[in-house]
């Protein structure tokens, strides 16, 4: 890099440049947020989905889980998880299922990662699996690849 | 040093090397429990590992950025810092928010709106939200009274930036997608966008200081890597938005941005080098060289090449959220960010307290150790994420029985980590503990005179 650029040239690049992808990005993240209140699902946020999400949040299962791909590698994805126990046949449950799985934590099995008991009353219970219930509806372009079981 | 001012730089570091000490070992506890499943199951659960873990790689990078700050913008600037003592207050309110949140993850306190990163409870973001703010308003005083310049201007961009996506971290909608989206303002436009302009400008003054370059020369690689790194980061963050409910052309824009990702990680291997090449001097702490050189190259592997693996959308598909992310994690982080913060360390701490580049071998040595256990770390990972992949993905087996087969992976991760421990306890004491004589003496160490 001689005198093909000068310092000057390349400062006004980097600022011009910089402000310009920044606005296309800033333009198209309120696209996506505009898609993600309207588009990626159109099941509604009850209050019980948020006060879910917020058990999901403070207890730190992200932690241990992904969720949609997100957080730790420790532990199963959850954002499919009503799906892969049968919810789209049988919703009340895998709803159940969810619930009792919660309670009957830690396996205590040798040699098997242990997720810890949360000790959750049954409300908070079922806000938790409705949240899980309103996560399996985003549309998440099909991943990921093969439900497993 | 030339400026009085400098040494809050040390108290910075103090508290930087401290709180790196413990996360590599709550890094190595988590990776025993990979191995040992039960160990500390009911104590410390894997969780709580994971947070200490991820969140003092956080502290503590920002306690040596702050550090670098405040020892190379009196020496950019010209003058001394703007004030002594309000770097004091922002060192006690930063390092108060640190201890109060590491305690409360060991007792499981955390935030009631918490996300990976970001666990910390409100009023531990306020506080660190404070100390940025006297810590940008001291700066911001120092380069505007100084004489200004390139690196400056860089650094305090980056720098500003980092405070400004980090407000991100308290919104926190009910909208699951949305709270993803906005949690990779804080996460990706930091380590792949504000971050960058940090380690484009330390890097750029290292270079200056040790191979005698010209400012100019240097200067204009600093704008022209800032704008790369930029001009993709931005749009790049499209990477993270394939599968969380977000629109489809995410996929297309980011891919194409991200793959451009590895070009600023280019030029920073080419600068370096360049630099090192065109030197005349020839430095005597040889430490600091290797760090700096080092760091742009592991950044280039451990970024570039780990990130440019996974980051195609059709490959992605496949991969994200297994273990190829966390070896990806690992490499980048360590090249980029930790190598950066070793880099200046090493160069800063002998002028700091006055003495040669005593330790300059056992430093070296560190550097190694650090180095190749990080790395065959992140070789164990890819191994084990693309078993991973393949067994869940592809093939469709359950998470915990593909877990099941990767127990070897895990077990020679464990290895990888304790040599990674070594290393960094022996860093430490390389920089902090002085000798009166080099071990061995390094060739060639006193044919220049130091800067
Ligand atoms: C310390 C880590 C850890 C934490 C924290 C944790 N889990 Fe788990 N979780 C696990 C592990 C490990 C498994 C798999 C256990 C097994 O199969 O024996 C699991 C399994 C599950 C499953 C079944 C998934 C499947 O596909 O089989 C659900 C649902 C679940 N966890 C929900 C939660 C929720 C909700 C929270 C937070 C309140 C949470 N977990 C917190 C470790 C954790
Ligand atoms: C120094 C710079 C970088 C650092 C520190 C870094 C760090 C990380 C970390 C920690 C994650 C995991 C986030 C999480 O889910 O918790 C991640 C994810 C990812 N990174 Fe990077 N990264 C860097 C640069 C890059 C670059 C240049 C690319 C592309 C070329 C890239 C591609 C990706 C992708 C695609 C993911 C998502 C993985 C998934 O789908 O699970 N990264 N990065
Ligand atoms: C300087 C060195 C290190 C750096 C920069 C570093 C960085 C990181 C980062 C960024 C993450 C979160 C990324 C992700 O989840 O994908 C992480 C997670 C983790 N690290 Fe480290 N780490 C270091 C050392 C270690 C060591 C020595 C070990 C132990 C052997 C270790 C074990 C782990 C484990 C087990 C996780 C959790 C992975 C999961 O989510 O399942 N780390 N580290
Ligand atoms: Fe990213």
């Amino acid at each position: 890099m001689s005198e093909l650029l000068t310092k000057s040239a390349a400062r006004n690049i980097f600022y011009g440049g910089s402000a310009f992808f920044f606005a296309i990005f800033l333009a198209l993240s309120a696209h996506s947020h505009y898609y993600a209140v309207t588009k990626s699902t159109t099941a509604p946020i009850t209050d019980s989905v948020e006060r879910g999400k917020r058990i999901w949040e403070a207890k730190a299962c992200f932690d241990c889980h992904t969720i949609l791909g997100e957080g730790a590698r420790f532990a199963p994805e959850v954002g499919d998880v009503f799906v892969r126990w049968g919810g789209d046949k049988d919703p009340k449950g895998a709803h159940q299922m969810i619930k009792d799985w919660m309670k009957s934590q830690p396996s205590n099995t040798p040699g098997r990662r242990q997720m810890p008991n949360f000790k959750l009353n049954d409300k908070e219970l079922d806000d938790l699996a409705n949240f899980l219930v309103w996560t399996s509806t985003i549309n998440t372009q099909g991943w990921p690849p093969k439900k497993a079981n | 040093m030339r400026y009085e001012s400098q040494k809050i730089a040390a108290w910075y570091w103090y508290g930087a090397l401290l709180v790196f000490a413990l996360q590599v070992t709550f890094g190595l506890i988590g990776g025993i429990v990979y191995v040992l499943p039960n160990f500390l199951s009911e104590l410390l659960p894997f969780h709580s590992i994971r947070m200490l873990h991820t969140n003092a790689l956080i502290v503590w990078l920002l306690l040596g950025f702050f550090g670098a700050a405040y020892y190379l913008i009196p020496e950019e600037s010209e003058r001394e810092i703007y004030s002594e003592k309000l770097a004091y207050i922002q060192l006690a309110i930063f390092m108060l928010g640190g201890v109060s949140a590491v305690v409360g993850y060991l007792f499981g306190v955390t935030a009631s709106h918490g996300r990976s990163y970001l666990e910390q409870p409100l009023w531990i973001k306020f506080g660190i939200i404070v100390a940025a703010l006297i810590f940008l308003f001291n700066i911001s005083m120092t380069v505007l009274q100084g004489r200004k310049t390139a690196i400056t201007n860089i650094l305090l961009l980056g720098l500003w930036g980092i405070a400004i996506f980090f407000l991100f971290s308290l919104y926190n909608p009910a909208n699951l997608v949305l709270d993803k989206m906005y949690w990779w303002y804080v996460v990706h436009l930091w380590v792949e966008g504000v971050w960058e302009l940090v380690m484009a400008s330390i890097l750029a003054f290292l270079m200056m200081k040790m191979t005698g370059v010209d400012r100019e020369v240097v200067e204009k690689w600093v704008y022209v890597i800032a704008a790369t790194a930029l001009f993709t980061g931005v749009l790049g963050t499209g990477h993270h938005y394939y599968w969380i409910g977000t629109p489809s052309y995410w996929q297309w824009i980011g891919s194409i941005f991200s793959s451009l990702e590895v070009v600023p990680f280019f030029a920073m291997v080419v600068f370096c080098f360049t630099m090192v090449w065109k030197g005349r001097r020839d430095h005597p702490n040889k430490a600091a060289l290797l760090w700096s050189l080092g760091c742009s190259v592991l950044a280039f592997f451990g970024a570039g090449v780990w990130g440019f693996l996974h980051t195609l959308h059709g490959v992605n598909y496949y991969t994200h959220g297994t273990q190829v992310t966390a070896a990806h994690g690992h490499l980048a982080f360590f090249g980029a960010y930790v190598c950066l913060n070793l880099a200046i360390m090493s160069y800063a701490f002998p002028h700091l307290k006055n003495r040669a580049p005593y330790n300059q071998v056992l430093n070296m040595a560190s550097f190694w150790l650090l180095s190749s256990g990080v790395t065959f770390m992140t070789v164990t990972l890819t191994f084990a994420g693309v078993v991973q992949t393949h067994l869940e993905r592809v093939n469709g087996m359950s998470y915990m029985d593909a877990q099941s087969q990767l127990g070897f992976f895990y077990l020679m991760r464990l290895g990888a980590g304790i040599v990674t421990v070594v290393g960094a306890l022996l860093f430490i004491y390389a920089v902090l503990v002085p000798r009166t004589k080099e071990a061995i003496s390094p060739a060639s160490a006193a044919t220049a005179p130091a800067e």
